[in-house]
């Protein structure tokens, strides 16, 4: 647990040793290293900063600049213990709100404040990825999930993690070593099969014929933006470079998203045994898994995972006797959404302050370090080992011809069995809510918020497309990361697009003018519509503000920052209420 | 591999050198295309988002100044599109910071008939002046974060370093090293950054004190008690035998 100290009480010895081993690869190091010294000392004192910034050769304005982006890094004294409630809707409409409220009356603080005796701080916390725990919590390292909103000393208290995770579905292709409350081990994993699709590829393909098999597979990723993997690697393959880079995204933190954490939780080495082909797909030697920071049990299952992989020769120099090299380096983020796009995240990972870049140049070309770089998501990465074992043809198998492969769900909200679902391409929304998730819990269905908070909302019409990308892409209907985040009829849908615009104001990098301006003033507006005090033309002023986010923003993130709310303007065009009625 | 490419602007055929921006090729077109933060002698990073043209084809709007121009590009610069986005980047700017000193973007703000009290009552960015060296004054209340101060301190220009960014989304701000004064920090006061901000952000401190209604005798003694203090400081590091020429806060520019 973080202690408290005064700024004149900072032993920097402590530092020496943990810097030694960081001060020869630079800036790079600097989020590791801050990290690190957060850990020492509970938060990050200027002479602290200071001696990092010297060994690391960072610019000590810039080494503020990130200390102040990151907002698990803190630049001033914190409590002893932090706790940070999920504010986003599937948490937020089981409690969640309330139970933070219940907590800083108990504690007599507000957010963000350190109580009398130096014990608590309380945050509200962007999306932990606990969605199917709802409500839920990061008690310092510790996730709990269902907490009694009215009963704060309990869940402040509590020993021991949350319950494992729901996972179902009409097939357990890619979940086949999920859901049994314990992560994979290395045995485990190979006694299934698993690493046979590496060293059988080590052996008999070409790197060239391991990315022929991923294209003709027709994966595409699953992270949201659904570009073909096989082209992003040959991309990479081509393109010249000293060296070249794999990147999983592990920065999972789209509201309403948890399956990467499952994936990552339960079955470790799948997704490694899908990294480490693509590194000798596109002939890199060193990849970067980048997990969020609050991801603290994947962290941690994911780097014995990584040891016993070296151990046994499937990580590190020559492996399994092939002649190639691949080194694996985990990288913990430090809250920062906007570190999922890929762009960031290479800053990010290059101890910078996470601003997306301006493309192109893409990523394979001009990627982390300045080199060919892929970045692929963590589900993306677990259709891998599938496709190799299997071949195209028998993942072709699962889905449709233009969507082809397994697909998980992240089912959270008012149904009710919330869990991670997997199933083929091409199955319905109402598929996987009433026969999966077990229908609506506590009414009617209200609405289903596809494809996270970058997403878009639908109602029962909707039900019946097939969710794949061609269907939805008719529909005008984004598959997002795979979530379907479930409202009851009744649900105040105010409070929920209040809540979606929170989340953007709080994670917008602050880079370009039509985010950083617009997500505050899209917050402002939908923030009176919840007390009914919208005033005229703030409809219009939501459409301008979220166009103009859409088209004019020069990240993913700002351009569907508003497509929620978009949608739901759309829908139920008179959402917007004042003194007079609609506006 | 050609060195000329032509392309559509507005409608008219343009041929441009291979490698320019829409920005330039838009130029050479005789098109006006806005600009808030782009500087010629800084790198662009397409900040602003006021410079966005509409190509066809393309799913969202580009942005001029980084752009690279293609061959057979047809490119509108003021499309619906174009002109929504600009009009509401320029009335959400005006209701988050003081233009008052910005005449450039004040322009653009009646060419593109912006409602001036749109998102009047929004959040506004309202620091207090910081004043803590004899050089320039900082009202970052006028900032609209161009970055080209950040920028001309660190590899455009100075390699001083010496400021950044603090917070994130709106609440993004330029600061030094935990927010210490300029004096304490890695600045060496060479004046780049007041000579590139386009508002009235970063300002000489005789021309804030003129405004201000001191007059030029007061100016002048205000001012030389600071060059006294610093000879001051001067002398007492020459007479302990420690030359005080690389001392923080010293004018070297």
């Amino acid at each position: 647990m973080k202690q408290t100290q005064n700024s004149s009480n900072f032993d920097l010895n402590k530092l020496t040793d943990v810097l030694a081993s960081m001060s020869g690869r630079g800036r790079t190091m600097l989020l590791p290293a801050l990290h690190a010294a957060q850990g020492i000392y509970g938060w990050l004192a200027e002479p602290v900063a200071a001696e990092i910034g010297r060994q690391l050769k960072v610019p000590l304005a810039d080494v503020f600049g990130v200390i102040e982006f990151y907002s698990m890094f803190y630049s001033r004294p914190v409590a002893r213990n932090i706790a940070r409630v999920c504010g986003d809707p599937s948490c937020s409409i089981a409690g969640g709100a309330r139970a933070l409220e219940n907590a800083c009356d108990h504690l007599s603080v507000a957010l963000d404040e350190i109580s009398a005796d130096g014990e608590w701080m309380l945050e509200r916390a962007p999306c932990l990825g606990l969605c199917e725990h709802a409500p839920a919590a990061l008690v310092g390292d510790r996730a709990v999930g269902a907490i009694n909103p009215d009963k704060t000393s309990e869940w402040l208290s509590v020993h021991g993690d949350r319950a494992g995770s729901v996972v179902g579905g009409d097939i357990r292709v890619l979940t086949r070593n999920c859901g049994n409350g314990a992560p994979t081990s290395l045995n485990g994993y190979r006694d299934g099969g698993g690493y046979s699709a590496l060293t059988m590829a080590l052996k008999e393909f070409s790197p060239e014929e391991v990315i022929s098999e991923i294209k003709a597979s027709g994966l595409v990723g699953r992270g949201g933006a659904a570009f073909p993997t096989g082209v992003k690697w040959e991309g990479a393959a081509n393109a010249f470079g000293e060296s070249k880079y794999v990147v999983c995204n592990a920065d999972e933190s789209e509201p309403g998203t948890f399956k990467d954490r499952v994936l990552m939780e339960e079955d470790p080495h799948q997704l490694l045994e899908g990294f480490i082909l693509a590194g000798y797909a596109i002939g890199a030697r060193r990849g970067y898994i980048y997990v969020r920071g609050e991801y603290v049990r994947a962290v941690e299952i994911l780097t014995e995972a990584m040891g016993a992989g070296y151990d046994a020769g499937l990580i590190g120099g020559d492996i399994a006797g092939s002649g190639f090299d691949f080194d694996v380096e985990i990288r913990v983020g430090a809250g920062a959404y906007i570190c999922g796009e890929e762009t960031a995240l290479f800053e990010s990972i290059e101890g910078k302050r996470g601003f997306p870049r301006i493309k192109p140049p893409f990523p394979t070309t001009y990627g982390l370090f300045g080199m060919p770089t892929v970045v692929n998501n963590v589900e993306t990465l677990c259709n891998v080992p599938l496709i190799i074992n299997q071949g195209s043809d028998g993942f072709r198998k699962y889905g449709t011809e233009e969507s082809p492969g397994p697909k998980l769900f992240c089912v959270s909200g008012d149904v009710v069995r919330p869990g991670l679902y997997e199933v083929s391409f091409g199955v319905t929304l109402r598929h996987i809510l009433e026969n999966l998730a077990g229908g609506v819990a506590g009414g009617e269905l209200g609405a289903v918020l596809l494809g996270g908070a970058a997403g878009a909302f639908v109602t029962r019409d909707d039900l019946d497309v097939p969710l794949t990308f061609e269907d939805l892409r008719l529909a005008n209907l984004p598959l997002g990361s795979g979530v379907l985040m479930v409202f009851r009829d009744g649900r105040e849908i105010r409070q929920v697009l209040e809540g979606l615009a929170h989340f953007f104001a709080d994670e917008s990098c602050g880079k370009c003018y039509p985010c950083q301006l617009g997500t505050q003033r899209q917050h402002e507006i939908l923030q009176r519509a919840t007390v009914g005090q919208s005033m005229p033309g703030d409809r219009e002023k939501l459409c301008d503000v979220g166009w103009t986010m859409t088209d004019a923003s020069l990240c993913g993130l700002g351009q569907t920052a508003a497509t929620a709310v978009l949608s739901a303007l759309e829908l139920w065009p008179d959402v917007l209420r004042g003194n007079d009625g609609p506006v | 591999m050609s060195d000329t490419i032509t392309l559509s602007i507005d409608g008219q055929e343009i041929t441009v050198s291979a490698g320019s921006t829409l920005l330039q090729a838009a130029q050479s077109a005789s098109a006006d295309v806005p600009t808030i933060c782009y500087h010629d002698h800084c790198t662009s990073y397409g900040l602003c988002r006021i410079c966005v043209v509409e190509v066809k084809g393309q799913r969202v709007l580009s942005p001029a100044c980084v752009a690279e121009a293609q061959s057979g590009m047809e490119v509108e610069t003021r499309s619906a599109r174009v002109e929504r986005s600009r009009k509401t980047i320029l009335e959400m700017l005006d209701s988050a910071v003081d233009l008052s000193e910005a005449p450039e973007v004040l322009e653009q703000l009646s060419d593109y008939g912006a409602d001036r009290e749109r998102f009047a009552g929004g959040w506004k960015r309202s620091p207090d002046v910081i004043d803590d060296n004899p050089m320039f004054v900082r009202d970052y209340s006028q900032c609209v974060m161009c970055w080209r101060c950040v920028q001309v301190c660190a590899e455009d220009a100075q390699y001083a370093f010496a400021i950044n960014f603090s917070g994130r989304g709106f609440e993004t701000s330029i600061n030094t090293f935990y927010e210490q004064s300029l004096p304490a920090s890695s600045c060496v006061f060479c004046g780049q950054c007041v000579g590139v901000c386009p508002t009235g952000a970063l300002k000489p401190k005789r021309e804030w004190l003129l405004e201000l209604g001191r007059t030029p005798d007061e100016i002048l003694r205000m001012t030389r008690t600071e060059r006294r203090k610093k000879k001051r400081r001067q002398e007492r590091a020459y007479q302990t035998g420690n030359s005080s020429m690389g001392e923080k806060g010293n004018v070297s520019g």
